[in-house]
């Protein structure tokens, strides 16, 4: 962590989420419990980490941060009640409150629905992915 | 005795069976669902940035709109999502005051309705002795995975429903309906939840998992609360699956009262 930038970034992310980062024992329980772990590139307990280490950007940068299902598991089941979810979603409002940054966008919306999704999927779609 | 209900959009179209069904039981069992005037959808998912406050809006209006009696609602999803902007209002001082300066209420909202998942009605406002007392068909001999899910009972220390790794409020609940609850251990892993827009692999491997495992412990069929995992398990689980319903319609008919 040099630049001011990220230094910044790191603060608004742990104002934003209300995480601390230093809580963190490195146990990984969190990223063992994670239902997306294969689908991410850096894991919770790596997110955490990170943050703490005020590598943001390259958070951000990452499709990890769309991979979170907000499941609340590694919330719950984490030890030191660090609350990793709240980071990923930070990061994941950090990039999707930038002008045009929208994960989802509504040409692609059609392609993705079938006659039984329910609204739900849908809504909390756009909630996790659009601003 | 008269409650505020808060259906929920997917209660309106694709998951018409859950409300349906709960307004139905509710009412045999003394209990009328008022349904707030003008509600708004909650987003299906909780936003756990502090500094966001318009996708909370709707459900602090619900809330406020509630305060002189509780809050009911079905949906798991719902639920999860008023009950944590329910708590931030009660507890982060700062969103409350930002909430309460944009909204304008004629009455400052901090917290103050208590919210009750449909389960917690049964549980601790009608009693599930009460419950089981008012069944004429009771389910006998069904053995029924019940499907907790995520969003019904995690963050525990928010939503203070059960213990939300070794929950027994829908075993009850089967129980009382005259059926034998199965404990499958993925009852409380997710299904791959709103993934399954983007990543129907995933959302095949979780509830995969989830519905494979229900099979094994030997149950007839599944129950949930939540709409998205009714999907999931019955869409997007692959293979030979097992029936999933809302808890809901087993109850209706437990009661005698589903058409
Ligand atoms: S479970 Fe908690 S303490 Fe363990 S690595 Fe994850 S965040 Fe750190
Ligand atoms: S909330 Fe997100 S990061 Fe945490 S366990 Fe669930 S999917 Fe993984
Ligand atoms: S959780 Fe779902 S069903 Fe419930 S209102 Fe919100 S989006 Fe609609
Ligand atoms: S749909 Fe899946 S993600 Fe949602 S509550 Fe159900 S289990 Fe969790």
């Amino acid at each position: 962590m040099s630049n001011p930038k990220e230094l910044e970034l790191k603060e608004q992310v742990i104002r934003m989420s209300g995480v601390d980062p230093l809580k963190c024992m490195r146990c990984g329980k969190c990223s063992g419990t994670c239902p997306s772990y294969d689908e991410m590139e850096y894991h919770p307990h790596q997110f955490v980490y990170m943050v703490e280490k005020g590598e943001i950007e390259k958070l951000m940068a990452s499709p990890s941060i769309f991979k979170c299902l907000s499941c609340y598991a590694c919330v719950e089941r984490c030890p030191r009640d660090v609350e990793p979810a709240k980071l990923v979603e930070a990061i994941r409002l950090l990039v999707i409150r930038q002008q045009g940054a929208n994960h989802l966008k509504a040409n692609q919306i059609p392609d993705l629905l079938d006659d039984d999704m329910p609204q739900q999927a849908l809504v909390t779609a756009f909630r996790k992915y659009t601003k | 005795m008269v409650f505020h209900y808060y259906p929920g959009c997917t209660l309106k179209t694709k998951a018409i069976d859950l409300d349906k069904y709960a307004r139905a039981s509710a009412e045999a069992l003394g209990i009328t669902l008022a349904e707030l005037d003008n509600w708004q959808c909650c987003g299906g998912a909780f936003t756990m940035a502090k500094d966001e406050i318009a996708t909370k809006l709707s459900s602090v209006r619900a809330l406020a709109d509630s305060r002189d009696s509780a809050l009911v609602t079905v949906c798991s999803a719902c639920h999860n999502v008023i009950k944590q902007t329910n708590d931030a209002m009660k507890n982060d001082a700062e969103f409350a005051m930002k909430v309460n300066n944009y909204m304008q209420l004629d009455e400052p909202y901090h917290g103050e309705t208590k919210v009750y998942h449909y389960l917690e009605l049964l549980r601790d406002v009608v009693g599930f002795d009460k419950v089981a007392a008012a069944v004429k068909n009771p389910l006998k001999g069904k053995k029924i995975a019940a499907y907790y899910g995520c969003l019904l009972l995690r963050p525990g220390k928010v939503l203070q429903m059960d213990n939300p790794e070794n929950p027994q409020i829908l075993e009850d609940f089967i129980r009382a309906i005259g059926a034998t609850p199965v404990i499958s251990p993925y009852r409380n892993e997710c299904c791959g939840g709103y993934m399954a827009t983007e990543d129907k692999a995933l959302a095949a491997k979780k509830s995969g998992a989830v519905m494979d495992s229900a099979k094994e412990m030997g149950a007839d069929m599944m129950i949930t609360a939540c709409p998205l995992c009714l999907y999931n398990l019955t869409k997007n689980a692959p293979g030979e699956k097992l029936p999933v319903y809302y808890f809901t319609e087993l109850l209706a008919e437990a009661l005698g009262v589903k058409e």
